[in-house]
């Protein structure tokens, strides 16, 4: 089981409180928990990852056990204790604006 | 007794407001989508219920939402506005080319007889168009295409395509106005466009009479008279009587003619408003006073409406898509401002009241009549 943290503002658009939780199975990347996401919460499509692109939107920034994700490859293993659910991974709408 | 639902879109959300039809009393809703932009709501002729909302934000894109049932609840739609087929470049602020790329929804015009159709006005400057109700989105790609698109450049807020107007007589005809590209229309459903902004006179430009590249903010039109096109320019009020074929300037003895809305009163096709706003560097009202104009002849000659709003220390704006009017009678105008303030007249401009005062910045505001 997978969890997941989104900011508030996706926390409204999907109507959940509090962490998310997946099922997702095989090799656990940033793409496919997104992908579960995604499909779990259909209305979450685009506002994390750019429609057309799929590239990750320029103020969402991925965290983990106290590191940065960003700009990992979305390919990449996310780490054991995100996989084990002993970690949620957390989608942060950047510090930006004021 | 009717009723009368004014949707209104802010910096932070939207405000569903409504009124009997004495429209005295109003009741205030939300904010819905509390913290997002809202550009545009906007409601379907064919089913007033029907709503639809265009929810952005700079962090997470673009969100369409659908109600049902007049604002009470609402949920997300189809997001996807995929440009088609070779995206291509237009201009820069800096004049250097760049590609097409999708930012948000500026303004949604439901079709008058079917409420599952809208078509939607995009930035970067592009038509979209559903028929399943906000599920899905195909891009109307004649006009992104048109051969003056690599000279289109944004204005100051973006490459917006903001004002859209179908003909209500020829369904075929569609006029859609692009900041700063100029007007263009169809007369073949969107299939092919063509600039129409012959007149028009822009010293920002290069070439003041260029066929593109003309800052519009806004084209209103009053139904019964789909040939009658009124036009607040960046700087300049104009009018063509000939669905755009030309335009001639009726800024008149307007103190300044540079300003964002245009509307048409619901029963006098000659009877149009206008809020001037200082100039392009100065974006709100002169003087401290905010006044709306009003012509009774088409243009030219303008009156200043006062009475009821601010006269001393005002300085707001009043955006392209704030201004609506209602089809009671007397008409009923409205316009939200810069400063989260919302006035109406209930009497055709002659007397205003404030109908809510502090709501975030005003983007949008429309109206309907409900039975």
């Amino acid at each position: 089981m997978i969890r997941v943290v989104l900011p508030a503002h996706l926390k409204n658009l999907a109507r959940v409180s509090g962490e998310v939780r997946l099922e997702v199975n095989g090799s656990i990347t940033q793409r496919l928990v997104l992908d579960a996401l995604e499909a779990q919460y259909p209305m979450l499509c685009g506002t994390i990852r750019d429609r057309q692109s799929g590239q990750r939107r320029a103020f969402v920034r991925f965290y983990a056990c106290e590191e940065d994700l960003s700009n990992e490859s979305p390919d990449a293993p996310l780490p054991d204790r995100v996989v084990t659910g002993e970690e949620p991974l957390l989608i942060v709408g950047a510090m930006a604006g004021g | 007794m009717s009723g009368v639902r004014m949707l209104v879109g802010t910096r932070k959300g939207a405000f569903v407001v409504t009124s009997t039809g004495k429209r005295k009393n109003w009741k205030v809703s939300g904010p819905h989508f509390g913290g997002w932009e809202i550009y545009h709501v906007n409601g379907s002729p064919a089913d007033p219920d029907r709503l639809y909302a265009s929810q952005s934000s700079g962090w997470f894109g673009q969100v369409t939402q659908r109600s049902n049932d007049g604002g009470k609840t609402w949920e997300p739609a189809g997001n996807e506005f995929a440009y088609e087929g070779e995206v291509g470049d237009h201009l820069w602020y800096d004049g250097t080319p760049r590609p097409w790329e999708f930012k948000r929804i500026w303004h949604f015009e439901p079709s008058s007889d079917d409420p599952d159709t809208v078509y939607a006005g995009a930035e970067d400057a592009a038509i979209f168009r559903t028929t399943d109700g906000a599920k899905t989105w195909e891009e109307l790609p004649g006009l992104r295409t048109h051969d003056s698109g690599p000279r289109w450049a944004p204005g100051a807020g973006g490459m917006c395509l903001h004002t859209i107007i179908l003909d209500p007589v020829n369904k075929d005809r569609m006029f859609v106005a692009i900041s700063a590209a100029g007007a263009f229309r169809t007369d073949d459903a969107g299939k092919s466009w063509q600039p129409i902004n012959q007149g028009l006179r822009s010293e920002g430009i290069p070439d003041p009479k260029a066929d593109v590249g003309h800052c519009v903010h806004r084209i209103a039109m009053h139904p019964s008279r789909p040939d009658v096109l009124f036009m607040q320019k960046h700087w300049d009020v104009m009018r063509s009587d000939n669905a755009g074929a030309s335009w001639r300037e009726i800024s008149g003895d307007l103190p300044t003619d540079f300003g964002f809305p245009i509307a048409v009163h619901a029963h006098e096709p000659e009877t149009i408003y206008v809020v001037p706003i200082k100039s392009d560097s100065e974006h709100y009202v002169p003087d401290g006073k905010l006044r709306v104009y009003r012509s009774r002849t088409g243009g030219d000659e303008w009156e200043p409406l006062t009475a009821g709003l601010p006269q001393a220390d005002c300085y707001h704006n009043v955006l392209r898509d704030a201004m609506a009017v209602d089809t009671l009678d007397p008409c009923g105008i409205y316009f939200g401002t810069s400063g989260g303030q919302v006035y109406g007249s209930a009497d055709g401009g002659d007397t205003w009241a404030p109908i809510v005062r502090d709501l975030p910045a005003v983007l949008s505001v429309e109206v309907q009549v409900l039975p």
